[in-house]
């Protein structure tokens, strides 16, 4: 017997006391709880995600896409950088102003070439307010997994408010499970050691965040 | 086949191992700071949600139904992976899983590994059966780096280090990082942020070489093959996906039926354990990418795990042990876990939920498993936070029951009769631990609790071994008091009864 069999058969043994007409998945599990914690409006909603993002110690910044060119070179200049992966389907105007050189995001580039990039510059998928957290797809502008986790330095442009959303329930509407999806809330961060919080253990250890108005919503509040 | 991995069959019963970690002052003042500062940001965290009943019992249906459909699920997620490019393979002991990883490494021509922490993989002592056929596993979470290269066990589930301090940390890393690979600076310092910097350095390198990665599984969706995995440094992120091969080892208790389920979770795991809105990292990925996207491994295995599971599943009152989802509350409020430490319990399980898996997934057989279940006070702290409900005194008592009287239980598939401990070696040791919980003057405090929770867990006497006890001393009257108002007296405000932050608010950050 092989042990899938074996596994399958012990658990229908294991089983013989439940009914055939055992509640059904829909009815079993009651969805009571919040759709969201708080109200809808957009502004306090992007608000909200700019206090999270900066209590989980990202830099949060706002700009329009005029001032954006400027603000992401004055980023990439702050840290340092010479280099800066940028992923496939990025908006090239939002590099127009970088002095670093742009290293394209490659399928046959290794981690070790990756590991002398310092910085990299990508979009996302979605964010979620309440837990300050930036959620990517590898989507246009977003890149294979490893270019956001290698080098030290990632600057993260969020469209706001379009993709802006209150909760986890509602970034998982917005995602497609069949992608290579990374949740992200903050640098990387340990407390392993006395319980002690180090910020940036080997993801990379700033997180800058542009919240980029998009002109389709209310004008932008300044960043808490 | 071969028997149900014991985990350390010599290892002393609780009591014994206990008693060495009360003496131990340096331990015990660790243990109690962390747990206490856990505790009380954990708090904060889930007061922050006004709807955590609700999530609380979601999350418990969720993982009652699928635990009920486990056959329809295991084979629903074998077809997803596969279809999503993933190779399935079925273990059923932790001999198999482990022979199972160390010829998929094999087949790569590779000899190391990278690994996520995984409670799974240290389940089955996969780092030791890899060694054995010539593979080193380099443990790359910062805690179990500090594990591994001081030669010691883990200690607590989420902060497995949690019994070393810096200034042994640093020694450790000063003496042993050169023999595994890249060594420590020249003047270390023992300041956490310069210890977390040599370790980036010694594991970068590591990382970057890496062609197999091995990691375990908090989630795995049935409807859709998706794996999930959360974490807060990013050595997850990169043995997730720098690798060009992926072997994930994973509990089969692990399935959640559809992506939507993880709403739920994702909302109660993180405030659970480490008292975060969000963990820093999670990833979550479906098979394989085409060559085109190329993004993380070309191949990817999932390896389902039974090791005792079924068994467990077998037992109508012991299979809500099924449902955790390792977050680690319950050891946070335990006042035996906080004197005896996590080393005590003799398995990878520590704490409440190791008192309840560990006799289930092993069996009773051994004088540590036979006492686990008298590991308590029974004060009810841990299903009080619990996320999934699980009653954990239920259970307790459950398996004082099977220990002390015998009775029906399944081992590997089969109905064995077990016979009453009475008179032998391990009734010796469980009566030991009962002592041990029940004269400890919290503990015993705590232990007086019990009956005042209106639930069907009522006794007038202990049962098992701890009836000889309870028989020589009245137990104390029951007061009305809940458990809730107990332990806001107890504890004072940093307990349960912590003010909720609001936006933007301080919660438990310091504790990632
Ligand atoms: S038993 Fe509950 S509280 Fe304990 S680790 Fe599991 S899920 Fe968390």
């Amino acid at each position: 017997m092989s042990s899938r069999d074996r596994i399958l058969g012990r658990v229908r043994r294991a089983l013989a006391d439940v009914p055939r007409d055992d509640t059904p998945y829909e009815q079993a599990v009651p969805r009571t709880y919040l759709r969201r914690h708080g109200d809808t409006d957009a502004g306090r909603t992007v608000a909200l995600l700019a206090a999270r993002l900066a209590d989980y110690r990202a830099d949060v910044h706002r700009t329009d896409p005029a001032g954006l060119p400027e603000l992401v070179a004055r980023l990439l200049a702050a840290r340092g950088a010479d280099s800066v992966v940028v992923p496939a389907g990025l908006d090239p105007g939002w590099l127009a102003a970088a002095a670093a050189t742009a290293v394209p995001d490659r399928p046959e580039s290794t981690p070790r070439e990756l590991d002398r990039i310092d910085s990299v510059v990508t979009g996302c998928a979605v964010a979620v307010a309440e837990t300050g957290t930036l959620v990517l797809d590898g989507g246009p502008g977003q890149g294979r997994r490893r270019i956001t986790l290698v080098p030290d330095h990632h600057v993260c442009v969020v469209r706001v408010p379009a993709q802006v959303v209150s909760s986890v329930p509602e970034a998982l509407e917005r995602l497609d499970p069949a992608r290579p999806l990374t949740w992200i809330s903050g640098p990387s961060a340990t407390s392993d050691i006395e319980l002690d919080r180090v910020e940036g253990v080997h993801g990379p250890r700033a997180l800058d965040v542009v919240l980029l108005a998009d002109g389709d919503g209310p004008p932008p509040e300044p960043a808490a | 086949m071969s028997e149900t991995f014991l985990g350390m069959p010599s290892f002393p019963a609780f009591p014994v191992a206990a008693r060495a970690a009360v003496q131990d002052g340096t331990l015990r003042g660790n243990l109690r700071h962390a747990t206490h500062t856990i505790r009380a940001k954990r708090a904060k965290a889930v007061a922050e949600l006004p709807d955590w009943a609700e999530l609380r019992e979601a999350g418990r249906r969720i993982k009652d139904h699928t635990l009920r459909h486990l056959d329809r699920y295991l084979v629903q997620v074998e077809e997803a992976v596969t279809a999503a490019g993933g190779t399935v393979h079925w273990a059923a002991d932790a001999t198999e899983a482990n022979r199972i990883v160390a010829g998929l490494v094999r087949a790569t021509g590779e000899s190391e590994v990278v690994k996520v922490k995984s409670m799974a993989t240290q389940e089955i002592g996969l780092n030791e059966a890899l060694e054995a056929e010539g593979i080193r596993a380099y443990e790359t979470d910062l805690a179990e780096l500090i594990v591994q290269l001081g030669r010691d066990r883990p200690s607590h589930i989420l902060v497995p280090a949690i019994h070393r301090n810096r200034g042994e940390i640093r020694d450790v890393f000063r003496s042993e990082m050169g023999r595994w690979g890249r060594a420590a600076p020249d003047g270390l310092t023992d300041e956490p942020a310069d210890l977390a910097e040599a370790a980036r350095l010694h594991l970068r390198e590591k990382f970057l070489r890496a062609r197999v990665g091995v990691s375990g599984a908090n989630f795995v969706v049935a409807e859709t093959g998706t794996l999930v995995v959360v974490e807060s440094e990013g050595n997850g992120r990169m043995c997730l996906t720098l690798p060009e091969t992926l072997i994930s080892v994973v509990g089969i208790e692990k399935i959640v039926p559809t992506w939507r389920d993880l709403e739920v979770f994702l909302q109660t795991l993180p405030r659970s354990s480490t008292a975060e809105r969000m963990n820093p990292y999670t990833s979550m990925w479906t098979g394989t990418t085409d060559a085109e996207t190329a993004d993380g491994p070309r191949e990817f295995h999932l390896v389902l795990l039974d090791n005792g599971r079924t068994d467990t599943l077998a037992d109508e009152v012991g299979r809500q042990a099924l449902r955790c989802i390792r977050c680690s509350a319950c050891l946070n409020v335990c006042p035996v876990y906080e004197r005896a430490g996590g080393h005590a319990y003799g398995s990878v399980y520590p704490g409440p939920i190791g008192a309840i898996l560990s006799p289930q997934l092993r069996g009773t057989a051994s004088a540590v498993d036979a006492s686990l279940p008298y590991a308590s006070s029974l004060c009810g702290a841990c299903y009080e936070v619990c996320p999934v409900a699980i009653d954990i005194p239920e259970v307790l008592v459950h398996l004082r029951e099977r220990v002390a009287e015998g009775g029906r239980a399944t081992r590997e598939g089969s109905t064995v009769v077990l016979r009453p401990a009475r008179g032998h070696a391990v009734e010796r040791a469980a009566m030991r631990a009962a002592r041990w919980a029940l004269t400890r003057p919290a503990a015993l405090r705590t232990g007086q609790r019990i009956a005042g929770r209106a639930r069907r867990l009522q006794p007038r006497s202990l049962p098992g071994p701890g009836r000889a006890w309870s028989a020589s001393r009245d137990l104390p009257a029951v007061p009305a008091e809940p458990f809730r108002d107990w332990w806001r007296r107890i504890y004072g405000a940093g307990g349960t009864a912590a003010a909720r932050p609001g936006p933007g608010g301080d919660t438990g950050k310091d504790t990632r």
